[in-house]
């Protein structure tokens, strides 16, 4: 079975701070992490490769160091690793990334199940996936918490996911290839050893640039090819004012006292 | 060739701009800014020089679309069981202003199988045209045949603005119909508005975990598509009296060619979902244990609520995965969210902190959650957990 996994590196949002003073982001030291709802699909790609045998492929779009991502991924136990890279690629939004990683997955050749996070914490979109379907024209199988069966014959193959939806959770099948997103409850990712990142570490990472993806348009790529244009940040507008402290010495005293507030506001 | 460039003549090095960027993209070299690979062009840096240095490159614009051509706001009504979501009544709230603001109409888009109720429904909720695609492929949600009914109706009418919920099904039917349809999608949207000048949609959301707000245009390409967080927008009043056109879509479905087929559906949520909950009251780590949620929910109870939880909670196991509240977890937007014995991780406050009203209840007055919440007691939530409740009680009995 070959397995790709579509992978991103993302500032570790739980270490971003505002400054207080400016409002602004302050992202100095602020380290790299393979996002997290990523790591769940590399593991369940590797379980995937435990049953069934076949490959498992990492590819990333981004900057030069996000090579440091794939080689978690090596090291985790993935076969082999791409890192698309090029200034080309630059400043694309989800439309462009989607396109550009369907055009390397399409160059990679024949694939059983693609697998990526449900969404990156950074953009909190959840739209490349879906986006890399659509491209390669294949079932996107969203938010999947479990994967109750895979049978590879008779051909094309079919695969019975669960996914979760806001009332409840869905049993959907679905003809291979496919692409799925899974959310945090599908798996717990494996802990690497030394000996792991020793290994992963001498392995080769090739970087391909817009003129390796031989098939895509160049229009389509980076700023150029992206149909949104972010025009301004900025931080959110603080909640107004301070917390109302209610004395606490009284549990009874203080529970009427933030009563009588939670009636005045007319929410209940 | 960098993103953004930067004019080192008149760069006069103070870092107004490396301060700013929300990507850590630029750096001081040589006593000037200079732009690094981590550009994504977002454009922060922009306003904040004091010079002028920094421009960003108009872009080539991939299509040449008649955009002109693109008219009137659309908006998805999603259902669930032959019932419509209330967010999607919330889209056609402000729908109906962005159309009127472009002196254009509303449309509803209603895919299912026995719902022209709905259709009904959509007009007396703001719409002047229902496009109504009923069939029994349709009637539990798919990605793929939902896709193509609208991907066809957008190819045809061509709509300049485009609306979904950001629900789990509108967040995945949007990212399908704007790839294959070639243009912008904002995720999660909390402001909409016209753009006084251009015209177009100025669309608003946060990002790095509510850390900030980006706001994003889709100048080249229509339509111009956004997915719209759940309780930005009122629900706006229904007039059942309202005139409006229903129009049959034609649909050619042919079940054996559709690749996927729903089996089960387990529905979990009984309770109100905690994306619908108007109330919600959190349990995380200070709880101490699973049995802190029981006084928890007879407190959500008396308050018509729903019961949700920190990330530490969960772990713990205390209390499903379903119910947890964050970055992880569920974006909600309550009119009153109490939080207790949550300490306030920014990966929580992501997933809550446009709650209307916030109450912490923890022990450590030092708690981060105290600072967004806009009531809090510093004590022991055993004890005034169940004084609340009690009160409440009292109080919300008519």
């Amino acid at each position: 079975m070959n397995v790709i996994v579509c992978i991103k590196q993302v500032p570790d949002t739980a270490e971003v701070k505002i400054n207080p003073e400016t409002g602004t982001l302050m992202r100095e030291g602020v380290p790299s992490i393979v996002n997290p709802f990523d790591a769940f699909a590399i593991e369940e790609a590797l379980c995937l490769k435990e049953k069934f045998g076949g490959r498992v492929t990492v590819l990333t779009m981004g900057p030069p160091q996000a090579v440091e991502a794939l080689k978690e991924a090596l090291a985790m136990g993935a076969d082999e690793a791409v890192l698309l890279s090029d200034r080309a690629f630059a400043g694309s939004d989800t439309w462009a990334t989607a396109y550009t990683l369907a055009e390397a997955i399409r160059k990679l050749g024949a694939f059983d199940i693609v697998l990526c996070g449900k969404q990156a914490i950074d953009g909190d979109t959840g739209q490349v996936g879906p986006g890399i379907a659509v491209q390669l024209a294949v079932p996107a199988l969203t938010y999947v918490s479990k994967i109750n069966r895979v049978e590879l014959a008779p051909a094309p193959g079919a695969i019975e996911v669960e996914r979760v939806l806001d009332e409840g959770r869905e049993t959907l099948q679905s003809a291979l290839p496919v692409l799925l997103t899974v959310v945090k409850d599908i798996n717990i990712p494996r802990l690497t050893t030394i000996a792991d990142i020793r290994r992963a570490v001498r392995m080769r990472i090739p970087t391909w640039t817009a003129a390796d993806l031989a098939g895509a348009d160049p229009a389509k790529l980076g700023l150029d090819g992206s149909p949104t244009r972010v025009v301004t940040i900025c931080s959110p507008p603080g909640r107004t004012g301070t917390v109302d402290m209610i004395p606490a010495d009284n549990a009874e005293r203080a529970a009427s006292v933030l009563v009588e507030k939670l009636l005045a506001e007319n929410i209940l | 060739m960098a993103i953004v460039s930067i004019d080192k003549e008149k760069c006069i090095g103070c870092g107004a701009c490396v301060d700013v960027c929300p990507f850590g993209a630029l750096v001081m070299a040589d006593d000037v800014a200079a732009v690094t690979d981590k550009c994504t062009a977002c454009g922060a840096c922009l306003d904040v020089c004091p010079v002028d240095a920094i421009s960003l490159p108009e872009s080539a614009g991939g299509l040449s679309l008649d955009l002109a051509a693109y008219l009137g706001v659309w908006v998805w009504v999603e259902q669930f069981r032959g019932k419509a979501q209330s967010i999607s009544w919330e889209m056609m709230g402000q729908g109906r202003k962005l159309a009127d603001r472009r002196k254009t109409a509303l449309t509803a888009c209603v895919l299912g199988h026995g719902v022209e109720q709905i259709a009904k429904e959509a007009i007396a909720y703001g719409a002047d045209r229902v496009f109504l695609a009923d069939h029994p492929a349709l009637a539990v949600y798919r990605t793929a045949p939902y896709a193509g009914i609208l991907v066809n109706l957008v190819r045809r009418h061509k709509p300049e603005i485009f609306l979904l919920g950001a629900s789990l099904r509108g967040r995945d039917l949007a990212g399908s119909v704007a790839a294959e349809l070639y243009t912008g999608l904002t995720a999660d949207c909390t402001g909409l508005e016209i753009d006084p000048e251009s015209g177009l949609l100025r669309q608003t959301r946060p990002a790095f975990g509510g850390n900030i707000l980006a706001t994003i245009l889709c100048p080249h390409h229509r339509p111009q598509m956004s997915t719209v967080r759940h309780r930005v927008f009122e629900v706006p009043p229904a007039d059942p009296d309202r005139q409006g056109q229903v129009v049959a879509v034609e649909t050619e479905l042919d079940e054996g060619r559709i690749a996927t087929r729903v089996l089960d559906f387990i529905q979990e949520y009984t309770e109100v979902n905690l994306t619908e909950a108007r109330v919600i009251v959190s349990g995380g780590r200070g709880l101490g244990g699973p049995k802190g949620f029981e006084i928890l929910r007879e407190l959500a109870d008396v308050l018509g609520g729903t019961v949700g939880a920190s990330r530490a909670a969960v772990d713990a196991g205390w209390i499903p995965y379903e119910h947890q509240v964050g970055q992880t977890g569920r974006t909600v937007r309550p009119d009153l969210y109490i939080a207790c014995g949550i300490s306030g991780a920014v990966q929580h406050l992501a997933g809550m902190n446009t709650a209307r009203v916030i109450v912490a209840i923890n022990k450590d007055p030092s708690a981060p959650i105290f600072g967004v919440a806009n009531y809090g007691i510093a004590g022991d939530l055993y004890q005034i957990v169940p004084a609340l409740t009690e009160q409440f009680r009292k109080r919300l009995r008519p």
